[in-house]
């Protein structure tokens, strides 16, 4: 497949304009008409146990190639597990070719592409909650956790360090941007990657399944469900969301992977609290499609937002 | 009125995962359960009936000579309902001898050697059987520390410890407990006459309630009375709660070095499986 041509702009771009002439490019029909078969891959993981875990990931890249999948999606921390306290600085790698389990995942992306969840450890020893892109043997991006919730059941703030930026990247499928967890429970980073030149959305979780009430879902899942459908409703994006199974201690991560297309309809589910492959066949024409009834991504208002942004930051009222 | 219905089908599922994955985990195929006849420990043996398969699963009744007869029965019942291996070690001989120390020896003490020795029996069965034990304490009582110290509250894992009673309740329905077990009075069974809800002094369903909004829902005190609860009842829980938090915790470890079990040497326990 040919590469499409691409006109590069700048990420903090605020031109409602070139957002709209972008999109354009990227998605005419005849461009962009092919494909995409995308595999979810809501795995249980040994908690520490990155050879074990690492060996599962090589079936499943195996399973999704037999299935003819073009791009494989494991959950948050695919490789070591989640709760991982203590056990961070033992568990990290580097996603090099020399590294001893990314040289494995780097041959195995010459067949299809991966996202892998894994503790990345820079030069400086700072460790963080990673998800790193992988094609044509190559480490395409690495999106670091930018949201690591420290409340509740969860500590990751005490273990990680915070991931400092929102990055779209370009694929053989166009543009994709990664998320973690609770990196898309807020709703900037989701919206960043839309304006970066996002299509395909690829949120991995690890999340705890909470909240027993008298519904057939938990909470927890209800939520990252409304979530995710509204996020591709809304930015009229691809949204896969692949969240692993399996107990650590007392906590259940429930799975029950996601594929929203941009009219925020469903077209894939995992099963819940069982490891499964999820298949979905994205058809990219569809952007095309639904921007043409539905031209959210053109209306967007950027330099508005950024004008009141800078008001309200300059008056003190953020968080931040 | 505070909705506790909980999906019966949900949980089922997840704990019974809960148990298998935890139990397998460590190392083991089987499980230990003492089974007192009461809804607890019923619900607790049928999770893991469901979890291990039933020859997998040994129900232990440990009776006291003053223990109600009615007990036995019912763990009978529920033994032959399932369909599980089971044994009856009497207790009497075993504490008896340690009452006769101390003619002074009161009721509380006696009940509290009674539980522990439970818990001998049970943890020797484990070895015998290999199998780990599994708990029976329900949230409402782990919150109000309704319960004997290394006694009723020891064991390996506890799948029904985030259920409050009236979910006990409700699941033990829909995993067709015995009715007779479900209906009756909540009872340690230590004393003749004894109840739960008469030594506590209010009933599980107004402690369910309760403890769900001030739990659960972080309410506070006067937000609990706006929601119609008396100012003394939900006083004598909160402090009730606060007094028996050592009950809910491993003792704490005067920190010496720079790396202490319990503050910063943290691994779950599933580390490594």
């Amino acid at each position: 497949m040919a590469e499409p041509k691409r006109v590069n702009y700048p990420i903090h771009c605020n031109d409602r304009n070139v957002l709209s002439e972008r999109c354009g490019l990227n998605f005419s029909g005849k461009i962009w008409a092919m494909k995409l078969h995308l595999a979810l891959a809501q795995i249980a993981t040994k908690l520490g146990d990155v050879e074990s875990n690492l060996e599962k990931h090589i079936d499943y890249i195996k399973r999704a190639k037999s299935n003819k999948a073009d791009l494989l999606v494991f959950p948050e921390l695919s490789l070591t597990g989640y709760v991982l306290q203590d056990i961070v600085a033992s568990v990290a790698h580097r996603p090099t070719e020399d590294d001893p389990v990314f040289k494995h995942l780097l041959k195995a992306s010459h067949d299809l592409d991966l996202v892998i969840g894994f503790v990345d450890e820079d030069e400086r020893h700072r460790f963080f909650i990673a998800s790193a892109y992988l094609s044509g043997g190559k480490v395409v991006h690495v999106h670091h956790k930018v949201y690591l919730p420290t409340y509740g059941l969860f500590d990751e703030g005490r273990f990680f360090a915070w991931g400092d930026s929102i990055r779209s990247f370009d694929t053989r499928f166009g543009r994709v941007g990664l998320l973690i967890c609770e990196d898309f429970w807020h709703a900037s980073p989701p919206y960043l990657l839309w304006l970066d030149g996002a299509d395909l959305m690829i949120f991995s979780s690890a999340s705890p399944g909470r909240g027993l009430n008298d519904k057939e879902k938990l909470d927890s899942a209800r939520w990252v469900e409304r979530v995710n459908k509204a996020y591709a409703s809304m930015f009229t994006s691809f949204v896969a969301h692949c969240n692993r199974v399996g107990f650590e201690d007392g906590l259940l991560f429930w799975g029950g992977a996601t594929v929203n297309d941009p009219n925020g309809d469903l077209v894939a589910q995992g099963p819940y609290f069982e490891e499964a492959l999820t298949f979905a066949e994205l058809d990219l024409n569809q952007l095309r499609r639904t921007r043409a009834r539905l031209p959210l991504l053109r209306d967007e208002r950027t330099a508005l937002v950024q004008k009141e942004l800078d008001r309200i930051l300059a008056r003190g009222r953020s968080n931040h | 009125m505070v909705d506790l219905t909980i999906n019966t089908d949900v949980a089922r599922q997840i704990l019974t995962g809960f148990i298998r994955s935890e139990v397998t985990r460590a190392g083991f195929s089987r499980a230990v359960i003492g089974l007192s006849g009461g809804i607890d420990s019923a619900l607790s043996c049928a999770l893991a009936v469901d979890a291990l398969g039933k020859e997998n699963v040994l129900a232990v009744r440990m009776p006291y000579r003053s223990s109600s007869p009615d007990s036995l029965a019912h763990a009978e019942l529920l033994i032959k309902q399932l369909e599980i291996p089971s044994k009856t070690i009497e207790i009497t001989n075993m504490v008896e001898p340690f009452f006769a120390l101390d003619p002074n020896i009161t009721q509380l003490r006696k009940g509290n050697v009674m539980v522990r020795e439970r818990m001998i029996v049970l943890y020797d069965q484990s070895e015998v059987f290999k199998g780990l034990v599994i708990g029976t304490s329900n949230k409402t009582e782990i919150l109000l520390g309704y319960s004997t110290q290394w006694g009723d509250s020891a064991s390996a894992i506890n799948p029904i410890g985030d259920l409050y009673k009236a979910q006990v309740r409700q699941l033990s329905r829909a995993m067709h407990i015995p009715t007779v077990i479900i209906d009756k009075a909540p009872s340690a069974d230590l004393w003749d006459g004894q109840t739960d809800e008469g030594e506590l002094g209010f009933t599980y369903e107004q402690a369910d309630q309760l403890l769900y909004l001030l739990v659960d829902q972080r309410y506070s005190l006067q937000e609990c009375v706006d929601a119609g609860f008396d100012k003394q009842f939900v006083n004598q829980i909160i402090n009730r709660v606060r007094r028996t938090q050592f009950k809910r915790m491993l003792p704490p470890i005067a920190k010496l070095s720079n790396r202490t079990v319990g503050y910063d040497f943290l691994y779950l326990r599933d580390w490594g499986t």
